[in-house]
């Protein structure tokens, strides 16, 4: 039960560019059904990090399994099996609500009455039945974002990478965001989100941040908070961020 | 196979979808064809010729009609001193001058020759040539004709070539400037769309999202390649059924092998795109690489308006790198001359070699950087 709770396991995983170190044997967990905050100062090696757990590079050393595929060798079955948002708006801006829809439907390799069905309740469930043929590049950035996340859901994967989701967004949309990333939590998909907003981190479950291509802290805001003697996320931040040597 | 039908299906749509792209890949080839075709020509219609001598004189009269019945050449002025000529070109009046010598039939009759001196105003070379030797061709004409009537049996000596220009009888620049339009178009059209379709994806973000999902490296270039390949063979379509009905342009050899080589050019065009993919991060720079790069070259070392054989041996050199070249040069041969396989294995040669040395190494550059 305890190994099958667990949907990324990550064990001394190291990327290394020439002399460079920039993810330095880390180590983590993350549990089904979690929404788990990993934050980083910019250069810190989450990105890097983020690229190997989505099956997009190596590791130099170390491994881990994501969904129970191994990183190593099962990239393209991690692949198949994640949904992946990122912090640059990522639907195309020149296809009609419905094609971003179709697209990544297909690619995902389902069958067309899937997507059909799909389609519907999807826009039924963002209250967007009336502009599905509107081009996406048309929608107010806070439309976007909720469609793209939706979409990056449409093959129920059992994890949902989001890499700084509500970058540039407007407070109002970025807590209406956070309510679909409950919502989503709440069916059992594991969210595995990078956030620079320090107000989102004290929403996650549990939260690591890297400092140096490290993990220095991992543990629940609450835990952490209380760790550090902080008031907030922003303070236990900054106390570890300061450590960082390389800039 | 579901996920790559999907792929083609939206870059179609992003190509139907933007109308500056919909105007350079349909309706560009189409303008440039009219364009090269009847707008810009290297032929010389109407030059003016001055007539420098006595019009009273037989001789003058009968080789200064000959000249304004030539349909390239009209007479414009009759006057009798060289010394008006430099006046007359510097207010551009007139682009050559005939000068006949003094007492022209006479010395013609009595001495059996007699000196005509042509002027030209030479500050554009390749239409004073021209004009040049269109002049030239009269009075030889009239000049064999003389003889003839002197000596009904003409001796060898005094024989003039017959000039039989081959595979363009009417020496028309269409000829030259269909094979090379064809070759620039399906360039432009692969390697500048396609990079840029490509850079975009890079620029919006959106390749990352391609990348995690499962699809293939290699079926995003394949997917992104397929709708140009299927436009640049409309288009190569279209440039040849204009070429053919609208600038009377031949299609004297087989229609197969012109489309078997054009396909292999498109595909060292598709690979050269990639290429400009790879080290172009943004759009505006992939749009000046393939112009500057790309474009430029063609249109000066393709020999589309600038002969390679007049280069210096450096550039002819250089000129040898570029694909259009080669495929221009069988383009040539087989609409124009109708030649077979036998006369272009070389040339296809040359393409097919650049062609598997691009695609593989740009594709590898290309998955490297992702």
């Amino acid at each position: 039960m305890d190994k099958d709770n667990k949907v990324i396991v990550v064990h001394e995983l190291t990327k290394k560019f020439g002399n460079f170190t920039a993810v330095d044997h880390i180590s983590f967990e993350v549990h089904h059904g979690e929404i788990f905050g990993f934050l980083g100062a910019n250069g810190a090696g989450k990105t890097t990090a983020m690229k190997i757990l989505c099956g997009l590079s190596l590791p130099t050393s170390g491994g881990g399994t994501v969904n129970g595929f191994d990183l190593c060798r099962e990239q393209e079955k991690i692949k198949r099996n994640i949904g992946y948002m990122s912090q640059k708006f990522s639907l195309y801006a020149d296809l009609k609500v419905w094609e971003n829809i179709r697209l990544f439907g297909g690619i995902y390799g389902l069958s067309s009455k899937v997507i059909r069905e799909k389609t519907e309740s999807m826009l039924h469930n963002l209250n967007m039945t009336d502009l599905r043929n509107e081009l996406v590049g048309d929608l107010p950035l806070g439309w976007k974002q909720k469609l793209a996340f939706s979409i990056a859901l449409i093959h129920e994967p059992g994890i949902v990478f989001l890499d700084e989701p509500t970058g540039g967004v407007d407070p109002e949309t970025r807590r209406l965001f956070w309510e679909m990333i409950y919502e989503t939590a709440s069916h059992g998909t594991t969210i595995f989100v990078t956030t620079h907003y320090m107000d989102e981190a004290e929403y996650c479950d549990r939260v690591s941040i890297m400092v140096d291509g490290v993990i220095a802290d991992l543990d629940a805001p609450a835990i952490l908070k209380e760790r550090y003697q902080a008031a907030d996320m922003d303070a236990v931040f900054r106390q570890l961020a300061q450590k960082a040597k390389r800039q | 196979m579901k996920g790559f039908l999907s792929f083609v299906r939206k870059e179609f749509r992003h190509i139907f979808r933007d109308k500056r792209t919909i105007l350079i890949v349909l309706v560009m080839p189409v303008v440039q064809i009219i364009l090269f075709g009847f707008a810009i020509s290297t032929e010389v219609h109407d030059a003016r010729v001055d007539i420098v001598g006595n019009w009273s004189d037989p001789s003058v009269h009968r080789i200064a009609g000959r000249i304004g019945q030539n349909p390239y050449l009209s007479v414009v002025s009759v006057y009798e001193t060289v010394a008006d000529v430099p006046e007359r070109f510097r207010k551009g009046q007139a682009d050559v001058a005939v000068c006949f010598e003094r007492d022209f039939d006479a010395r013609l009759r009595h001495e059996g020759r007699a000196e005509v001196r042509l002027l030209s105003d030479a500050s554009d070379p390749n239409t004073a040539q021209m004009i040049v030797n269109y002049v030239n061709g009269v009075l030889t004409d009239a000049q064999s004709d003389l003889m003839l009537k002197d000596r009904p049996e003409p001796a060898s000596e005094t024989s003039f070539p017959y000039i039989q220009y081959m595979y363009n009888p009417s020496v028309l620049s269409a000829y030259n400037f269909v094979p090379g339009v064809m070759g620039l178009i399906l360039m432009l059209v692969c390697s500048m769309m396609t990079a840029i379709s490509i850079v975009r994806e890079k620029e919006y973000g959106t390749m990352e999202l391609l990348l995690v999902s499962p699809v293939r490296p290699m079926s995003v270039i394949v997917s992104k390649a397929v709708p140009y390949l299927v436009l640049s063979v409309v288009n190569l379509v279209t440039i040849l059924l204009l070429a053919r009905w609208v600038l009377d342009v031949p299609m004297r050899g087989s229609l197969l092998l012109l489309l078997l080589v054009s396909v292999l050019f498109i595909l060292a065009s598709l690979g050269l795109g990639l290429l400009i993919s790879v080290i172009a991060s943004t759009q505006k720079t992939a749009l000046l690489i393939s112009g500057m790069g790309l474009t430029m070259p063609t249109m000066i070392f393709s020999g589309i308006i600038f002969p390679c054989e007049s280069m210096p041996v450096i550039l002819q050199y250089f000129s040898d790198i570029i694909p259009a070249k080669w495929y221009i040069i069988i383009v040539k041969k087989v609409m124009i001359e109708g030649v077979g396989w036998g006369y272009i294995y070389q040339e296809f040669l040359v393409l097919l070699a650049m062609t598997v040395y691009l695609l593989p190494v740009s594709i590898r550059l290309f998955r490297n950087r992702l």
